[in-house]
């Protein structure tokens, strides 16, 4: 078994050489780390707290009911009260809010007509800020409490309130897992290309291609010690997710293993692929970078699979990461099993197999 | 007959427009240290590299014990070891790791493996340095790691590629005393380098420029060869004498080491002493045994002009 011996050789250096390269072991645990909290929260803040004005013409009771309960959506935070309309237009102009909220004198005739009661002047400059106080316009209002007209029977909008007001939780819970897949093609990718890269570039290579070593044997043995790295980034964010950021997990950890394993192998042989072609370690980064920014824009994971065009849709079913994030999110938020899940690790083992198999054809034991 | 350990013909390589080495016949007898001599950018490493198979030649035929390269070069991987000219082990490793590492690769049994690593630790005095990462050593050290690492699996042929660039004259002999013992025990060793004085160790020597053998023979015969066509002169007025004998056909090279100028004659010259006298009236003239550095200065004259 000089085969065995030759890859367990291969993994066992490879293991010396990362637990003493201070600078990538601190990254292995930051990525994950640094890249959840900046998802986690910089996506959940996004929709609180715009500074708005408010014009209360009318100066009524009922206005003031309407304006609390704006206020304790906590979507905008009412930074000013202005007295005319002009101030208030002239404040967005400036920049100083993002939106107003104005009350016309009669009110208290509007509320009973069951007609609209106010009117928002908002910054459009900003489409993301825009799109959430446009939502603000069906917000359904209750005046019953102290409301002298009675109950307010208007129109009520039936849009999607529930997922506008809570924003916070329902992204983290479809940011986190498919995160999973964003870190691991990052890392996985990045550290074999460069792990074969830099034997070339240290001169390490032209030893090695000497000695009976078969490039495969090469490849695999570095596979190894990445794969138990990947493990710890998936543990450190599902974990981490779901302490912080209250991810709940509702499949089984088996099959979470077979997914993510079947994704770690195939990232892998991405990144061996890419260091046959890189000649440099920059090289080997572009390359990465090449594969990261598509895995990320059309794997599902910022934005829907099934709202992209068709060609988008073919690029995307050639990345591993579109696999695993609609794997990982099937795992982790709906509990699906195994056999509900085979098309996708089936096309992620395939992948690994042709992918090492390409690699291993280019890896030339020659220098020329 | 001696047997040969490597014979090459017509051995060519061409990187685009350039010809790294072109067309050399080599014959390296067993059991003997054979060197390559010459400059940066001679071919040298060209040469090596596709005598271990790590690369194709363009042209020619090479066998390697007895093994044709580089179609059988895989299984001659056992029988080579391979210094290379930049040092290759790694470097934020121990010495026993490195060793370790390559005495898997290199497929030693497993009880093998312990005996042998104790051996060349031994060998070539690296059992204080086990424990040390490669790249707290000095230069004389990792050297002698890299060639325990070479001869770990005991291979019958040894290339080593500029082995010395980076180490003290101490070490170099110590090196090369290593060599000699290597040698004594029956491997084969084909070395380069660019230092006269490790030319002069070896049995035989090449001497390469611009790709090409300019001579191939051992440093002795290759000095007697010279015989009587160096002359050394001393006495004042050396610069300008220089000066004066660089520009005339039939001196090969002249040049001052101290007090002295050295003054190598071409082929056809007859009496070179008496030409010398006549031209240099004020000082001492007298023949001079010939040295490596002249020959190579012969060997490569033919280019300069």
């Amino acid at each position: 078994m000089n085969s065995l011996g030759r890859i367990l050789a291969v993994a066992h250096k490879e293991f010396l050489q990362l637990a003493r390269d201070r600078m990538t072991f601190g990254m292995i645990v930051m990525i994950p780390l640094v890249q959840l909290l900046l998802f986690g929260y910089a996506i959940n803040t996004m929709v609180r707290n715009i500074p708005i004005a408010v014009v209360d013409l009318s100066g009524s009771a009922a206005a003031r009911v309407i304006i609390e309960q704006v206020r304790v959506n906590q979507v905008v935070d009412i930074v000013s009260y202005l007295p005319t309309p002009q101030q208030a237009e002239a404040a967005v102009i400036a920049g100083e809010v993002r939106a107003a909220l104005i009350f016309p004198r009669d009110l208290a005739r509007r509320i009973a007509s069951g007609a609209t009661v106010g009117q928002w002047l908002v910054d459009g400059s900003d489409t993301t800020v825009s799109q959430v106080l446009l939502g603000l316009r069906n917000m359904p209002l209750r005046l019953d409490a102290g409301a002298p007209a009675g109950a307010y029977q208007a129109s009520e909008p039936s849009f999607e309130v529930s997922l506008f007001f809570n924003p916070e939780r329902r992204s983290a819970v479809n940011i986190v897992p498919g995160l999973t897949a964003i870190v691991l093609t990052m890392t996985m990718i990045l550290f074999t290309s460069l792990a074969l890269v830099r034997e070339r570039e240290l001169g390490n290579m032209e030893l090695l291609i000497t000695t009976p070593i078969h490039p495969l044997e090469l490849m695999v043995g570095k596979l190894v010690p990445y794969t138990l790295v990947g493990l710890v980034q998936v543990v450190i964010i599902l974990g981490l997710g779901h302490v912080i950021f209250a991810v709940p997990f509702a499949g089984g950890l088996g099959t979470l293993a077979i997914a993510t394993l079947s994704f770690i192998a195939a990232s892998l042989t991405l990144g061996l692929l890419l260091s046959t072609i890189a000649r440099t370690q920059l090289q080997a980064m572009q390359l990465t970078v090449f594969i990261l920014l598509p895995s990320i824009l059309l794997s599902g994971f910022m934005f829907p699979y099934d709202a992209m065009p068709e060609v988008a849709q073919w690029i995307a079913e050639a990345l591993p990461a579109t696999h695993y994030v609609r794997l990982v999110r099937a795992v982790v938020l709906r509990g699906a099993e195994l056999h509900q899940l085979s098309g996708d690790i089936l096309w992620l083992c395939t992948f690994t197999l042709v992918v090492l198999l390409v690699a291993t054809a280019r890896f030339n034991k020659r220098l020329d | 007959m001696t047997e040969l350990a490597i014979t090459a013909r017509g051995l060519t390589r061409r990187f685009g427009e350039l010809t790294a080495v072109d067309h050399i016949d080599l014959s390296v007898e067993k059991g003997r240290i054979f060197g390559f001599l010459g400059p940066n950018g001679s071919g040298k490493t060209t040469a090596i590299r596709m005598l271990c198979g790590l690369l194709t030649p363009s042209e020619g035929e090479v066998a390697v014990l007895g093994r044709s390269i580089p179609a059988e070069a895989e299984k001659l991987r056992l029988e080579i070891g391979y210094m290379t000219q930049k040092f290759s082990l790694y470097t934020d490793l121990t010495t026993l790791e490195n060793l370790r590492f390559m005495a898997r690769v290199y497929g030693l049994a497993h009880g093998q493996r312990r005996q042998r690593i104790d051996e060349v630790l031994q060998q070539f005095g690296l059992t204080e340095l086990r424990d040390r990462q490669l790249h707290a050593m000095s230069g004389g050290q990792r050297q002698r790691v890299a060639l325990a690492v070479a001869t770990l699996h005991r291979p019958t042929l040894l290339f080593l590629d500029e082995p010395t660039s980076a180490v003290d004259p101490q070490n170099r002999r110590d090196f090369w005393e290593k060599l000699f013992d290597l040698s004594e025990a029956g491997t084969t060793i084909l070395v380069s380098t660019h230092y006269m004085d490790e030319a002069e160790r070896c049995h035989r020597l090449a001497i390469l420029e611009r790709g090409k053998v300019r001579r191939d023979d051992s440093p002795q015969a290759l000095m007697a060869a010279l015989e009587g066509r160096v002359v050394e002169v001393s006495g004042s007025g050396l610069r300008a004498l220089r000066e004066q004998l660089m520009a005339r056909p039939d001196v090969v090279s002249a040049a001052q080491q101290g007090s002295r100028l050295r003054v190598l004659f071409d082929e056809e010259t007859t009496a070179p002493l008496d030409r010398l006298q006549a031209a240099a009236q004020h000082q001492t003239c007298q023949l001079a045994r010939p040295n490596l550095e002249d020959v190579f200065m012969a060997a490569t004259a033919g280019e300069r002009r």
